[in-house]
């Protein structure tokens, strides 16, 4: 490729004109097709004069719910482009058969698969997990923020920087081309001396600073700023199972750093680290990476599994069956992850012995899992349930997750694993759990915790029309990659020989248009119920009759989040509250005191987004003016003292009474 | 947070919010905050170290711990080191006295300690480039310039971060938020030593037993 050229100029670096993929005519009309769409987006913008209102209210903001929608929102976009590079994915592998090289060659085929992977990961599913624990822990145990309000806002805008450095390598260069995880040798600079693999490196370390921090956030935030009376019995399942995620994510992030890092000497220093003479060790690369990257699945999947906790006993109407071993369940799954690493690659030649020990340990890791199944169940077993959609995506998640957690004990045991290792049974596996765990679990918490964030319901119809597109979709498009791994198709081929393959092929790819009806319906039901919000409102701030402390309060819950701090005396503190007749007060607030908005996280992430593209493309001098500009800002923003304020009495006063009048006329 | 004593009588109905606002003192997560990203830190020392363990013994031919190192050097080095963790002790009990102007002074020695030590750390590394022992020898050296230069950026940035810090409480004083800061200043420098006595031990003192 053109971009692999080694002449550099002093002004642009590696970067010249012939970097902009102009060859390749799928990409250059997606340009156009973005290019229109982020215009009319800007223009709308500006002709609505939303510019201002943006900044001051979203941009600037330290509100945890705030944050935590634009999570949300960044997830959900990523998402679009994660899913278009699955259907091209589909697209090719049904076409390429009989001879017939498909519609995309390998250069763009292996970026896509790359980056499907990559941004699936790190910018859907962490922004939509840490989005959605952003939103809700802090209103389950009480609090009126998080404890770094600051640093949670600089947290989401690096993870913004990083996924607009994704983006920007579709049209801007290329993307790495070597799975999602970049092994070496392949990933060094003589298997990929192009500019791909640094826009993975440094679009994963500037995101991953975000994580790492908002990581701490949240472990301060539940530490600290429980509500009196909350012990850590007390605390709602969800807001446990988000502990142990940012647990994980600060004792394995770091590892991810670090060993990007050294990937990055590698590349740019011609350090000795993972070549393959002067004493480097590529297969410590694949340890060091599966060391952070297999927690990474549990970082996941745990608030899902929160998740499917809240929802199986607010619509069974019950407790929770189980919650003590549901914890212990949760701690035991986020020890036992850091214990399994290696099955990861059982075939690298570790011997039996090694081999036997990790995958025992893997199998282990099934019983805390089928505890928490068991403990779903018998919550469910003579309860009185609801079929709202977050409950069908709980059922749905049973019995997804059950089978994908079965193929993964089979993965497990190493002789199977031979056999199995690289096809696409593993791609059906992890898929299998991925989207059965921690998507339907992610569905359903937006569909649950909507009507909080905004005051309305989701239309409950579009709602179950997705639902049952994503559901039999995603059956159609996964089953046949088991039949196709037994078989002993290998994962990421372009094209095949055996013709009898390619009907197991299209049918996959029918299960991925499912799953695009399955998207459409998504979107359209989040646009119609916003068209049709009036219809769709719910005044009581608890809709769903929910045991936790966030139904407490109004929907959309105030800045301050609760007029008075809520005492906790049981689990389930808001359904104990309503049994035990507790009556909202409506005289004696008091002033508020809030952390104040600040401009410096977007600032800060900016100057890191130039910071990484200048590394990327070898701009040394304006390597050195960010990298300056970076310490020189952050420096600057320590001299501001002046980071909070009072919430006065009289405004308290004049939201919450306009809460109990909005109360007096649904009749609550 | 959960300590505070509630009383549910049985029978009757128990408060279920406060009247007051709870005091949260600005900052009282900090502390907390600030271990748990040491803690994060001292992982990815602990890759570095893993690292420098599989690889040190790699030399590809080149020259080993025993061709390069100068333990004399390295000891007055880990003395600059040691002796700026003690003056920051004494800068924190200055603060602890309310005394100001002692507890710069005592900041600026701590600073010039660090700035000797890495003084002494850049001529190291530039009399081992100098014969040849360059990070692109060999991944021992790789992982040698790596482990200790990720070692001294931090001391580079907790100098900078002294100098920050040394204008704010000359600035603003000892008020609450200069102090926080300089408990924070103080597990970082405090961190950066415990990591330097796994260097010495494991890379220098180690190394020349290879």
């Amino acid at each position: 490729m053109s971009v692999a050229s080694t002449s550099q100029s002093i002004l642009f670096g590696k970067l010249s004109l012939s970097a902009l993929p102009l060859n390749e005519a799928i990409v250059v009309w997606t340009f156009v097709v973005v290019a229109i769409g982020a215009v009319a987006v800007l223009a709308a913008l500006t002709y609505f004069r939303l510019w201002g209102y943006l900044w001051r209210e979203w941009f600037t903001s330290v509100d945890h719910k705030k944050i935590g929608i634009m999570y949300m929102v960044l997830g959900i976009i990523m998402l679009l482009r994660g899913f278009a590079d699955a259907v091209m994915m589909r697209l090719q592998q049904a076409w390429a058969f009989n001879g017939s090289e498909g519609y995309l060659n390998a250069h763009h085929y292996d970026q896509i698969f790359t980056a499907h992977g990559v941004i699936m990961i790190f910018f859907v599913a962490m922004p939509l997990v840490t989005g959605l624990m952003n939103y809700v822990v802090p209103l389950q145990i009480g609090a009126r923020d998080v404890s770094f309000p600051f640093l949670n806002n600089f947290s989401f805008w690096m993870t913004t920087a990083g996924a607009v450095l994704v983006m920007m390598s579709l049209f801007i260069g290329e993307f790495a081309q070597t799975g999602w995880l970049a092994y070496p040798p392949l990933s060094g600079i003589d298997g990929s001396p192009g500019v791909g693999v640094d826009y993975y490196i440094w679009a994963l370390q500037i995101a991953g600073v975000g994580t790492t921090l908002s990581g701490i956030n949240l472990i301060c935030t539940i530490i600290k700023m429980r509500a009196p009376g909350m012990d850590m019995m007390k605390m709602p399942v969800f807001t446990w199972t988000s502990l142990c995620t940012n647990v994980l994510i600060v004792a394995t992030f770091p590892v991810l750093t670090a060993v990007l890092v050294l990937l990055s000497l590698d590349r740019y220093v011609g350090t000795n680290f993972f070549t393959s003479d002067l004493g480097g060790n590529p297969m410590m690369y694949v340890n060091l990476i599966w060391i952070w990257g297999h927690p990474e699945v549990y970082i996941l999947v745990l608030p899902a599994f929160g998740i499917f906790s809240e929802v199986t006993s607010t619509f069974t109407g019950k407790r929770l069956f189980g919650y003590t071993s549901m914890v212990y369940a949760t701690v035991v799954i986020t020890i036992l992850s850091y214990l399994v690493w290696l099955h990861h690659f059982f075939t690298m030649g570790s011997g039996a012995s090694v081999n036997s020990f990790f995958g025992i340990t893997t199998m282990i890791i099934s019983i805390p899992t089928g505890a928490k199944m068991f403990n779903w169940l018998f919550t469910m077993y003579r309860g009185r349930i609801r079929f709202e959609a977050p409950m069908m995506w709980t059922i749905a998640f049973m019995l997804t997750f059950v089978i994908g957690g079965m193929t993964g004990v089979l993965l497990a045991v190493p002789p199977a694993d031979f056999v199995l290792h690289n096809s696409l049974f593993l791609v059906a596996h992890f898929h299998n759990v991925i989207i059965g765990g921690v998507l339907y679990g992610l569905f359903a918490g937006m569909i649950y915790w909507w009507p909080k964030a905004f005051g309305f319901r989701l239309h409950p119809l579009l709602g179950k029309f997705s639902f049952w597109f994503w559901v039999i979709g995603f059956w159609f498009a996964f089953m046949p990659l088991y039949v196709l791994g037994l078989m002993g198709v290998t994962r990421r081929l372009r094209v095949f020989d055996d013709p009898s393959q390619q009907i197991w092929f299209m049918i996959a790819g029918f299960g991925a248009f499912l799953i695009f009806l399955g998207i459409v319906c998504f979107l359209l039901q989040i646009a119609y119920s916003i068209w049709k919000r009036d219809e769709l409102r719910d005044e009581t701030g608890d809709p769903w009759d929910g045991r936790t402390l966030e139904w407490a309060t109004s929907s959309p819950p105030p800045a301050y989040n609760f007029a008075f701090t809520p005492v906790v005396h049981d689990n389930d503190a808001w359904s104990d509250m309503k049994k035990r007749g507790y009556q909202r007060p409506l005289t004696g607030y008091r002033p508020i005191h809030m952390p104040r908005n600040t401009g410096a996280g977007v600032i800060l992430a900016g100057i890191s987004l130039v910071l990484g593209f200048a590394l990327i493309w070898h701009i040394w001098w304006l390597v050195a003016v960010s990298f300056v500009g970076l310490i020189a800002t952050a420096i600057a923003h320590t001299f501001n003292y002046n980071r909070d304020y009072y919430i006065p009495a009289e405004e308290v006063t004049r939201t919450e009474e306009e809460r109990t009048r909005a109360l007096a006329a649904v009749g609550v | 947070m959960a300590n505070q004593a509630i009383t549910a009588d049985m029978g009757h109905a128990p408060a279920f919010h406060l009247a007051e606002e709870p005091h949260h003192p600005e900052g009282h997560s900090t502390p907390l905050g600030f271990w748990l990203y040491l803690m994060s830190d001292c992982l990815i020392f602990a890759i570095l170290f893993a690292v420098y363990a599989v690889l040190g013994g790699n030399f590809a031919a080149g020259p080993s711990p025993k061709d390069l190192f100068d333990l004399n050097l390295v000891a007055v080095n880990t003395a600059m080191l040691l002796l700026s963790s003690i003056t920051f002790g004494f800068a924190m009990l200055s603060m602890a006295r309310q005394r100001k102007g002692a507890t710069l002074a005592w900041l600026a020695v701590t600073g010039l300690f660090g700035l000797a030590f890495l003084g002494i750390e850049l001529y190291e590394f530039h009399h081992m480039i100098h014969l040849g022992a360059t990070p692109q020898r060999s991944a021992f050296l790789s992982a040698f310039f790596t482990l200790v230069g990720t070692h001294g950026l931090h001391v580079t940035f907790g100098t900078l971060w002294l100098v920050t810090l040394m204008v704010q409480i000359g600035r603003f004083g000892l008020i609450p938020a200069n102090r926080r800061r300089m408990t924070c200043l103080s597990m970082f420098w405090h961190f950066l030593d415990v990591i330097w006595i796994g260097v010495f031990t494991i890379v220098y003192l180690m190394g020349m037993l290879r």
